[in-house]
């Protein structure tokens, strides 16, 4: 079964065409990665994908429920149930603790439970970073933290956007492995990335010029 | 940890690790409860302290000649005054007004009993002593001023008594009397003094009294004696409870209206502080959006933040305000400021009401980040 469909789905900003007509699916479990040159389109799609922006036209199934036409409010549950997000600029709360941060995930969602948080904390390698603040990790263990954050509510699609544009290589060899990990326990991923080598160890790649998804390589 | 826990925890965090930028609205709002509880107490206060000092101001009724030319009968005066309740007659002051020449120089004299003016004028500033001895005079300030005489010297002073006879004493001057009234313009002497140089005695041309009494009592007074005693015209000393009611509504028109004015920097501080943090905090407002809040979970955060800060502004307010209005009191009034207990628990519940109404318009602001700010970010 596919855990996201996108039916000709187009976001039109005035006179630019972010999205055009782009048609898709991931099944579950699937590693997809979306490459494209700078304002192709690549984020315009996961703020869609992870119900944050609304397409100007089209369909978007998501785990088999029509979100195409849902309101903020409907979007934001189905976002929070759903959808665990990974972000370039990490985003962690400044004045929140890793564990802290961990546990917003929670509270947003359901309740907080600190033990859970931990073991999320432990499994991207940072238990005994749990009690420092963001500006006292290095970028690496601050994106480990916001995966952690992401993984917290067991969405059923991680949505990352170049989640390694800000790491050196040894950190994104850290976070490659951490989603090679998640992928084999049956996650489903959707990565943006410029780069060729993260893009390589997804399942398939979908490339996008101007709006229009140009070609599609499975890489194996 | 539950989501009550992690909510205080959240808004706490967020005031107590970004310190700088809440401290300056925390003391915005601390100045504000500071004047507010400070203004309140004082104008609490300030009727009971005040009238206080009103009620020793003196002279709230006088007995004047019926006839304008006569003098008044001293005797006739205390029988009036039995009208007035014993223990309600604070003081009954006699003045009897001549001429003399002083040093050569004219002067209006006045005759006086000291104990009871002592009573009748309280606010008489005095440097020196009142005459106690014969032959001692209380001169005028602005004579004092004049003649640059002290207390000690010794005058001479010449008249016209009432046989037609010239009279003529040394006096000594016991002391300045100092009102800012017509009294700095007279030279005081006893009564007794007076009669045994001018002769005529038992008379006096007006009659000063205090009574406890509420206005309409005097008034009642007043008529009655009005009514049995002939020769005498008693009057309301007016002057006194009406400017008290004035000066004490126009003090409380000029607190409330300071009050206000401070509420309103308060508020707007407040506001335009929250609104820079709330700018400031556009990617983390659109983080947690994009974590699942909702408006209502990103409203209750800033406005969670705003009561606190309102409470401890308004705390730290009151204890400062306390301060300021004992100061105030104790160098005004040279008395310890009384409040009821409830007007700190009041400064800290408008601190909180007027910070959480300043942060509604910034929270609504908060409310519209959009979360897909964060992929893009800005
Ligand atoms: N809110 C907006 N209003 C108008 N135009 C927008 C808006 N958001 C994006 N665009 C435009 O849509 C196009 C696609 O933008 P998008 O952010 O999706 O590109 P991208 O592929 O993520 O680029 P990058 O690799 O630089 O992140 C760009 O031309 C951009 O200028
Ligand atoms: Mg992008």
């Amino acid at each position: 079964m596919d855990i996201l469909k996108l039916a000709n789905v187009s976001k039109i900003y005035g006179s630019v065409k972010a999205l055009y007509e782009a048609t898709m699916s991931v099944a579950e479990g699937e590693w997809l990665a979306i490459m494209g040159p700078s304002g192709s389109g690549k984020t315009t799609m996961m703020n869609i994908i992870g119900c944050m922006d609304r397409p100007t036209s089209g369909n978007v199934l998501l785990d088999g429920m029509d979100i195409s036409n849902l309101s903020a409010s409907e979007l934001t549950h189905i976002r929070r149930d759903k959808i665990g997000l990974i972000f370039q600029q990490f985003h962690l709360i400044s004045y929140l603790t890793a564990l802290e941060n961990v546990m917003v995930a929670q509270y947003y969602h359901s309740m907080t439970d600190e033990h859970e948080a931990m073991q999320a904390l432990a499994r991207v390698g940072l238990e005994d970073r749990a009690k420092h603040l963001p500006r006292q990790l290095s970028g690496g263990e601050q994106q480990r933290v916001c995966i952690a954050r992401a993984l917290i509510n067991y969405p059923k699609l991680i949505l990352a956007d170049e989640p390694t544009g800000n790491l050196d290589e040894a950190n994104e060899g850290i976070v490659i492995d951490v989603f090679k990990r998640l992928h084999g326990e049956g996650s489903s991923i959707i990565v943006v990335t410029h780069d060729p080598e993260v893009a390589e160890v997804a399942d398939r790649t979908i490339f996008l010029e101007h709006g229009r998804i140009s070609k599609i390589v499975l890489n194996r | 940890m539950t989501n009550r826990r992690m909510y205080f925890k959240m808004i706490a965090s967020s005031i107590l690790r970004r310190k700088s930028r809440m401290t300056v609205a925390l003391l915005a709002v601390a100045i504000g409860a500071t004047v507010l509880l400070g203004l309140s107490a004082i104008s609490y206060d300030i009727p009971r302290q005040m009238g206080r000092e009103f009620r020793n101001y003196g002279a709230n009724m006088i007995f004047v000649p019926a006839d304008d030319n006569a003098k008044l009968e001293i005797l006739a005066a205390k029988r009036a005054a039995e009208a007035i309740p014993a223990d309600s007659l604070i003081g009954m002051t006699p003045y009897r007004y001549e001429t003399a020449r002083i040093n050569m120089r004219g002067y209006d004299i006045v005759g006086v009993d000291f104990g009871q003016a002592r009573k009748t004028s309280p606010f008489w500033r005095i440097e020196g002593k009142y005459p106690e001895a014969e032959n001692e005079v209380l001169l005028g300030a602005d004579i004092a001023d004049f003649t640059q005489l002290a207390p000690g010297a010794e005058v001479n002073m010449t008249g016209l008594a009432a046989d037609g006879s010239r009279y003529r004493s040394d006096m000594k001057i016991s002391g300045i009397v100092r009102t800012g009234g017509v009294e700095d313009g007279f030279i005081f002497l006893r009564l007794d003094d007076l009669e045994r140089l001018a002769g005529n005695p038992g008379t006096a041309d007006i009659v000063e009294l205090s009574a406890a009494a509420g206005a309409d009592q005097l008034n009642a007074l007043v008529s009655r004696i009005a009514g049995d005693v002939q020769g005498i015209t008693p009057k309301l000393v007016r002057r006194v409870t009406h400017s008290e009611t004035t000066a004490l509504s126009k003090l409380r028109a000029l607190i409330l209206l300071v009050s206000a004015v401070v509420l309103a920097l308060t508020m707007i501080c407040v506001a335009t502080t929250m609104m820079t943090v709330v700018m400031e905090r556009r990617r983390e407002i659109g983080l947690k959006k994009a974590l699942g809040a909702d408006n209502g979970g990103i409203a209750m955060e800033f406005i969670g933040e705003g009561i606190l800060l309102g409470a401890g502004g308004g705390a730290l307010g009151s204890v400062l305000g306390y301060f300021m209005s004992e100061a105030v009191s104790v160098n005004v009034f040279g008395r310890s400021v009384t409040m009821p207990w409830y007007f700190p628990v009041l400064a800290i519940l408008a601190s909180v009401a007027v910070t959480a109404i300043a942060c509604l318009p910034p929270v609504r602001r908060a409310t519209q980040v959009e979360p897909a700010l964060v992929l893009r970010g800005e």
